[in-house]
């Protein structure tokens, strides 16, 4: 049964397929149309990466090489996909995830006019077929494919509503940001080749003994940059909150579940390169466990619910950079798993909700709703009760394998990103009581409007609420069940197992009690605090966070304020006095040759043959000079 | 005779073909100066030739001979051209009713 592996071009070929014909047809397709041939494609593609990774969890995995896509010299760059262990786990996630987006989005947009719905479907395949080139390619350069193309979907869903200018500033932002840490990312690739000739990871990670341990660090931490850039990290992480601009389900998709691990990915291939450098291993976990921190305070002050959930997944990619950095790339992975299921989840309730108010988002205007609209809260609260980490959601074991990590590696690690799953559990539980709880604040209009979404919205909130409750237990730690960690072992191939624990089970045991513990107390908190929640201006340390520590301020101040400097100088000196002068210059110098040159046509013919005779007189002197 | 003759008076013809029409403002004049010139040309092609023919005669009796021949074709264009060219001048005399080329700077403006 070799077949399902050679078949795996389709994965990526039939979303391309569906962004080509939604995207040309969108003046002449029906709405209906539309929105079957866009789920349709992705659930072919769903169908048969589940395929696939049956055939890798027999033990299978396959290279399919289709053309040399690069080949200069001695480097050849093919063209190639490579199905193992870890990237059939992610296009599971892509493609179930994905698809249960595209089915929700059906309705969410389903007021816009025909046109724009194409677009936005075609938009949505490309990104589909951008992610699963970024995790199926088999060396880097088609990972950076990829990596552009998710980055390319990302900046035209973010600016979907283009007529909205800060909607394009966003998107701009995003797509800037993102640039910054491409170049990483490039840079990164191009010292690969020149130490090891080489891109395709096989290659690589089996001439890793060509790479001294500066190399080893330098790639690192470039290929980091990238990361920190397309996962939103200190200090590229600014741009996340802005892409809240596009529609919800896209921030569902791209901005929660698939887009934004795409750095956790690329840092779990790169685990070879990764485990060569104790430096930047630290590096990444610093620099997650920091964002992590960062994002989650900032997002205890939120009122939009869409900028929480942003802040909350800049957060949990913190954790899982903070698992990567320990050396827990498999607990990484599987917490972006957990992750794609409720903040996938949180997001499309979200929407949900927002459908409900009438695009309402700030959640000082709501309340009471937990009667009005039960599904999205009952999803809503499933959602919040797998990211607090509280057993036995999906969130809690990832959570807890993190944790894990972090204390056999660091103490001090575990003490913060305990505090920080801490913080996560009561933002989230504060969005959820001041949304749903208490007094109904909005209009009276909105208060007459408030309605369940249709199905075809609900549905997939109650498929991602099963998955976010039964979804850890692929990862279920060996202290409650024998034989656990199947998670794991399915990712030996790429992502060698550690074979010894580190702590004693009693320990584990009383780590996994005291997060609980932490979160259910962080929960507590939270209701006593906000389940009657009254508008009131905040001051002090509050107002800090609610202005997101000033960061973009910042920024603005010592990057985009100098730039903007530098450029009026640009534009008003230099353009004006060298540029212009140039170009003024040659033409000035043009108009009076031609002036002076113009008295030589006098009209007499004789003039004309006495130059001419003189002209070969000389001629024939310099001839006769030049000839010694 | 040596051959320096022939060159030296195909330069003295052709310095006063060119003074001529460098000079003089009558059209006919000019063009005269201008055949003057040509036929310095055909001279010194003529001179040249005969003495390819005398240094080569041993080897190949017909050297040289293609220079004579050329001589015939110059002449037989240059009399096609005199007559344009004296056409022109009638025609430019009909149309001004002078033949001074100085007047026919009407081209510049």
């Amino acid at each position: 049964m070799q077949n399902a592996l050679e078949l795996v071009y389709w994965i990526p070929l039939l979303p391309l397929l569906g962004f080509l014909i939604n995207g040309l047809g969108r003046r002449y397709l029906s709405k209906s149309l539309i929105s079957i041939i866009g789920c349709s494609v992705i659930f072919a593609s769903f169908i048969l990466s589940c395929w696939v990774f049956m055939e890798v969890k027999g033990g299978n995995s396959h290279v399919a090489e289709y053309f040399n896509f690069i080949s200069v010299g001695k480097l050849i760059i093919p063209f190639a996909f490579q199905v193992d262990a870890l990237s059939s786990l992610f296009l599971l996630i892509i493609t179930g995830v994905g698809f249960i987006i595209h089915v929700y989005s059906t309705s969410y947009m389903k007021e816009e006019k025909p046109e724009h719905f194409g677009r936005y479907f075609s938009f949505l395949n490309l990104f589909i077929f951008s992610m699963l080139l970024l995790v199926m390619g088999a060396n880097y350069v088609i990972m950076f494919m990829g990596w552009e193309g998710v980055g390319l979907c990302s900046y035209l869903l973010i600016g979907y509503w283009f007529k909205n200018n800060d909607f394009n500033k966003a998107a701009n932002k995003a797509f800037i940001m993102n640039r910054i840490g491409d170049l990483g990312f490039l840079i990164a690739v191009f010292w690969l080749i020149a130490k090891t000739g080489t891109v395709t990871y096989a290659d690589v990670f089996a001439n890793v003994s060509k790479l001294n341990s500066t190399d080893a660090t330098v790639i690192t931490l470039l290929l980091f940059i990238g990361a920190a850039g397309k996962s939103a990290q200190i200090p590229l992480y600014t741009w996340l909150p802005d892409a809240m601009a596009g529609p919800t389900p896209v921030s569902a998709l791209i901005h929660a579940a698939t887009m934004v691990t795409a750095g956790i990915y690329m840092i779990a291939r790169s685990n070879v390169l990764y485990s060569l450098s104790p430096l930047s291993m630290n590096v990444v976990a610093v620099v997650g466990l920091a964002t992590a921190i960062l994002a989650a305070t900032i997002a205890l002050k939120q009122n939009d619910i869409k900028k929480v959930l942003a802040y909350s997944t800049v957060s949990q990619l913190g954790f899982m950079f903070l698992a990567l950095g320990v050396g827990a790339y498999s607990a990484a992975v599987f917490h972006v798993m957990t992750h794609a299921f409720f903040k996938a989840l949180l997001f499309l309730a979200a929407g949900s909700l927002i459908h409900a108010m009438s695009g309402e988002q700030d959640i000082c205007n709501m309340g009471g709703l937990s009667k009005k609209i039960k599904i999205t809260y009952i999803t809503f609260l499933i959602g919040c009760i797998a990211i607090a980490g509280i057993p036995p959601f999906s969130g809690f074991f990832s959570k807890d394998a993190i944790l894990l990590s972090a204390f056999e590696n660091n103490k001090i690690l575990y003490v913060v990103a305990l505090f920080g799953a801490g913080l996560t559990a009561f933002y989230m539980f504060r969005l959820l009581f001041v949304a749903f709880t208490g007094n109904f604040r909005g209009t009276e209009e909105q208060r007459h409007n408030v309605h369940e979404s249709p199905a075809s919205m609900t549905i997939p909130l109650i498929v991602l609420a099963i998955l976010s409750i039964i979804g850890g237990f692929v990862g279920i730690p060996e202290v409650f069940m024998q034989g656990g960690e199947k998670l794991n072992e399915f990712l030996a191939p790429v992502i060698p197992l550690k074979t010894e624990h580190l702590v004693s089970q009693a320990t584990e045991l009383s780590l996994m009690g005291l997060s609980t513990a932490t979160g259910v107390a962080a929960v507590v908190f939270a209701w006593f605090f906000f389940r009657n929640y009254k508008r009131s201006e905040a001051g002090g340390l509050g107002k800090i966070l609610e202005n997101k520590w000033y960061v973009d301020e910042l920024y603005g101040k010592i990057i985009v304020n100098p730039l903007n400097k530098l450029g009026d100088f640009f534009n008003s000196v230099f353009e004006g006095r060298v540029i212009d002068s140039i170009v003024n210059g040659v033409g000035k110098v043009v108009n009076y040759t031609s002036r002076q040159l113009r008295l030589l046509q006098s009209g007499q013919v004789g003039n004309y043959i006495l130059l001419m005779v003189l002209s070969m007189v000389l001629i024939f002197v310099l001839q006769f000079f030049l000839r010694k | 005779m040596p051959v320096n003759y022939y060159i030296f008076l195909s330069i003295a013809l052709f310095c006063i073909g060119i003074a001529g029409v460098l000079t003089r403002r009558n059209a006919i004049i000019i063009f005269m100066c201008i055949e003057i010139m040509l036929n310095a040309v055909n001279l010194m092609l003529v001179a040249f030739s005969k003495m390819h023919h005398l240094k080569n005669a041993a080897v190949d009796a017909t050297a040289g001979s293609d220079g004579q021949i050329f001589v015939f074709f110059i002449m037989v264009v240059a009399a096609a051209e005199v007559s344009v060219g004296l056409a022109i001048i009638v025609m430019m005399y009909r149309n001004i009713h002078s033949v001074d080329v100085n007047f026919l700077n009407r081209l510049k403006h």
